[in-house]
């Protein structure tokens, strides 16, 4: 199969590569990039473990063809920090509210809720709770991950 | 050194949400071939035949492996040798797998997986557990000449006799279905062979010892050839035993056929047709009561599907007998659990083993008891359950613990205000769309394995002479902070500070092995085991620095990061105690064991001991059903546990949301359609956990009473947590509606509320 080039912005960094023309985002990420942070858990859009930013929205990477996303700016959780040595104020918010058990569904999570919050500062729990529906957790039972992602809100606005 | 109550402690926590922490399918190394599994769409039939010859001229292609190269057993299993880790000559369910094709590149692996040509002889499909038991049914395994698997009783009393003479006797008949654990994380290992011939197996398990078995049973090789690490694990429920061991197993053994890393991680379309599921139950109960409100006698029999393989069915099955009746006092119960072969999905162990299925039967039965006597739910709950130094049905007399059943009811009734409530009921009349209802269940649950098992558990301490420690137990991480819990608790004990300690990445050939975390027996043994090695690591401290502290060795103490004389004057550091040990040449190492204490069963009258301990809960749920549409919304849920002691109080409140939430998709919405052993759906779109919109509020109480038959005196809440929210959700629709439903998951038809 003729393979396709195209230009990515992955965390901050401009890259040019091939790819065939059926391969997803996540694959590309996972395997080209190694950034594994972004999980598969169903391949078919219904779990949000894949979740990425693409462009400054979140988006299924498993149901993305990455030639689709050519030129575009790709934020994965592993870049979701601007700085390198600190987290992000929603990662530590998960921490600290103690919103991870496993932590399969947790970086899907994290970029779908900072998204809601970049776009809608103070959300409420239906907010948060519709900005989740496409994120499954089968540990927490989500009570935990709503008071993260409001301390979360609270602490982007504070930096 | 005391932890700041309300915070959360987690040695994992950053590691996950910066996307760090690496699961199985994360793993990479250098030379790594992929392996695919290969299923075949008969569902039982004889007669295999694989033909792999055009798959192995298939481009990229190692390898396709078949039975017939596998050098030790084919079958292995926890209590019957009997699970098949590659079809031979028959096809007993849908999840079976013929083959294992490894390629170069996974997308290599899957298009030969198509060219695997698989041709047999159908057999009649056994799919219904009741018929299966009849004479004239085809049998499914051919190990035995009927399709009973296991049957466990219980005879107390004489409960036939009893029930003749009863006031009221109900006949009550409840069932329950086929659950996935589903979770997040699909099966995946990866197997790497090491120049010393130890086969390292890194893979997504809930039990690294009980993998090594099956892989070494795969291999032929003996289980010091076999060194299994434990990755994270997204997320278990007690589900990633056998399919995922096995998983491990396959992949193990095409590293050693081809001698290069092999990577094999499922589909969520091959994790739901392989992996073993909760059973369903059919349960039928007599249950006779006098007129006080007093529970005279029980007669139950329950059918489990057990699929064509054993796993760990009898071990379900036997928590369903000790608990048959919830946590009632009876004195005449006969019950009969019975285990049949089938060609559906395996069954297997699932977080609550047995228990929700019981809770779902028995705890309507409460309410529908109290209606009958005209009494309150609450006060027919009050007369009959188990109280301080009370019987259970097993003969176990409560007099090691605090009996706290009602301290647990009278909490969540409190909290959400019950009896008021139940008042407000619509019972099937509201002026508006909605029909209010409010429900309420309560358990009890023998913590660990109980009788059923060989319970021990053991721990490492390694202090560092920098001051710094290293800890390692039996126990294993599975999402649900099971390190945390442990490196909390060496803190605690040994006063130092939490963050001298790293637990250590455990290894099969590292620390014995300590059974495997399922049970919510993580806390309890794990936590003994911690507390054993503690005590001998402060008996050896304190025996060789008694004399720099000017005091006797039973006067040092342990605390804030010092070790100290019997006065606050005479102490030093932690780092300098360990310069001392160091200028003594000694080693600052301790192995600590715990068993539990005993337990004791009769199989023939399902009589004895059953555990050494019980975790105490209720749960209560306010709901409407919609009169047009039947759909039932769940508007708050209140739960109480008394889990003895909560270490890591934010995680214990994670745990019981989690399970709630599980138990809630039970309840309502999940449903693994299968129609004669055949899938209807492989993936998460069709069978529905549940999503945080459909969720209601959650209040969670921790009760604590200090459990002096846990040396950490904390029991656990895994499963507690996940087991009775069905039951009370079931009766909340009755009060709703004025409909009982008895089948699991409940659905409202709208043509019944006209
Ligand atoms: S893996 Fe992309 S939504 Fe599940
Ligand atoms: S923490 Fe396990 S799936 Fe969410």
């Amino acid at each position: 199969m003729k393979k396709l080039p195209i230009e990515l912005t992955i965390n901050g960094r401009a890259h040019e590569l091939l790819v065939s023309p059926k391969e997803t985002l996540l694959n590309v990420l996972r395997e080209r990039f190694h950034l594994t942070g972004a999980k598969y858990g169903c391949g078919i859009g219904e779990c949000g473990a894949c979740t990425v930013l693409l462009d400054g929205l979140p988006v299924l990477s498993c149901q993305l063809l990455a030639v689709m996303c050519n030129g575009k700016k790709v934020v994965t959780i592993e870049g979701l920090s601007p700085q390198e040595a600190a987290a992000h104020p929603m990662q530590d918010s998960f921490v600290e509210e103690g919103a991870v058990q496993c932590g399969f569904c947790t970086p899907g999570m994290v970029i779908s809720a900072t998204a809601l919050v970049e776009e809608k500062s103070e959300p409420t729990t239906e907010d948060i709770k519709v900005a989740l529906r496409g994120n499954l957790c089968r540990c927490t039972g989500y009570e935990n991950i709503i008071r993260a992602v409001k301390t979360g809100a609270r602490k982007m606005k504070e930096v | 050194m005391k932890i700041p109550s309300g915070k959360v402690f987690r040695n994992d926590a950053y590691a996950k949400v910066t996307g760090k922490a690496k699961y199985s399918d994360d793993l990479k190394f250098f030379n790594m071939a992929h392996a695919v599994p290969v299923y075949s769409d008969y569902i039982h039939a004889e007669n295999l035949q694989v033909d792999t010859g055009a798959a192995e001229k298939s481009a990229g292609v190692l390898k396709v492996i078949t039975a017939a190269d596998v050098p030790g057993s084919i079958r292995f299993g926890q209590i019957d040798q009997d699970y098949c880790m590659f079809a031979e000559k028959k096809i007993m369910c849908a999840g079976d797998v013929v083959a294992l094709v490894v390629a170069e590149q996974r997308s290599q692996a899957l298009s030969a997986a198509e060219k695997v040509v698989i041709s047999a002889d159908p057999l009649p499909v056994v799919s219904d557990p009741e018929a299966a038991l009849s004479p004239e049914s085809p049998i499914v395994r051919e190990i035995e000449n009927s399709n009973l698997m296991n049957h466990h009783k219980m005879r107390r009393g004489d409960a036939p006799q009893e029930l003749k003479n009863c006031d009221i006797v109900l006949q009550e008949e409840f069932s329950t279905q086929f659950i996935e654990h589903a979770y997040m994380e699909p099966e995946s290992a990866v197997c790497v062979p090491r120049q010393d011939g130890v086969m390292e197996v890194y893979g997504s398990m809930q039990h690294p010892f009980s993998t090594r078995r099956f892989v070494g049973a795969l291999l032929g090789e003996p289980l010091s050839h076999i060194e299994v690490y434990q990755p994270p694990t997204g997320g278990g429920f007690g589900g990633k035993d056998d399919t995922a061991a096995i998983v491990c197993a396959r992949a193990a053994l095409a590293a050693r056929l081809l001698n290069r890393p092999v990577k094999l991680t499922y589909t969520r379309e091959w994790s739901i047709r392989e992996s073993y599921k909760r059973h369903p139950y059919r349960l039928n109960y007599k249950v006779g009561i006098e007129k006080s409100g007093r529970v005279k006698a029980v007669q139950v029999r329950m059918i489990s599907d057990g699929g064509p393989y054993l796993s760990v069915s009898p071990w379900v099955n036997w928590r369903s007998t000790a608990q048959c009746f919830g946590p009632y006092t009876v004195d005449n119960v006969h019950a009969d659990v019975l285990c049949v072969a089938t060609n559906n999905p395996v069954t297997g162990a699932m977080r609550g083993f047995g228990a929700p299925q019981v809770n779902f039967a028995v705890e309507q039965i409460s309410d529908i008891a109290a209606e009958r006597l005209g009494i309150s739910p609450l006060e027919y709950r009050r007369i009959n359950m188990v109280k301080q130094d009370g019987e259970t049905v097993t003969g176990q007399v409560l007099d090691t613990h605090t009996v706290s059943m009602e301290q647990v009811m009278d909490r969540v009734a409190g909290e959400i205000a019950y009896e008021e409530k139940l008042g407000r009921c619509s019972r099937g009349t509201s002026e508006g769309d909605e029909l209010y209802g409010v429900g309420l269940s309560i358990s009890y649950r023998g913590s660990s394995l109980g009788a059923e098992g060989m319970d021990f558990c053991s721990s490492v301490i390694n202090c560092q002479f920098d001051g710094s420690i290293l800890l390692e137990t039996g126990i294993h991480e599975n999402g649900q902070g099971a390190e945390s819990v442990m490196l909390m608790l060496l803190a605690e004990q040994l006063g130092v500070r939490l963050d001298r300690i790293k637990y250590k990445r455990s290894s099969t050939s590292n620390v014995p092995d300590g059974g495997t975390t399922v049970a919510t027996r993580g806390t309890i043994m794990g936590g003994g085991a911690v507390t054993a090695a503690v005590q001998k690591l402060k008996q050896l401290m304190a025996d060789n620095l008694y004399d720099v502290l000017q005091c006797r060795p039973e006067e040092v103490r342990f605390a804030d990061d010092h070790v100290l004389g019997p006065d606050s004057d005479s102490k030093i550091t932690w780092d300098e105690a360990m310069q001392h040990l160091f200028l003594k040449r000694v080693y600052p190492y301790a192995f600590g064991s715990f068993q539990a204490p005993d337990v004791s069963w009769d199989e023939e009258t399902g009589q004895g001991d059953a555990y050494f301990t019980y975790v105490y809960s209720c749960q209560a749920v306010e709901l409407t059903v919609n009169k047009s549409t039947g759909k039932i919304k769940l508007q708050n849920v209140v739960a109480a546990h008394d889990i003895g002691r909560a270490v890591n109080r934010a995680m214990v409140l994670g745990q019981m949301y989690g399970g709630i939430t599980q138990g809630i998709g039970m309840a309502l919405s999940e449903d693994l359609e299968i129609e004669n052993g055949k899938f209807a759906h492989l993936d998460l779109n069709h069978y529905k956990i549940p999503k945080a919109r459909e969720l209601p509020e959650m209040t969670g109480i921790i009760v604590e009473n200090p459990d002096p038959q846990s040396p950490s005196k904390a029991k656990g809440i895994g499963e507690p947590a996940l087991e009775l929210i069905a039951p009370a959700i079931a009766n909340a629709v009755y009060n709703a509606t004025g409909i009982r439903y008895r089948d699991m998951p409940l659905k409202v038809n709208p043509e019944d509320l006209k």
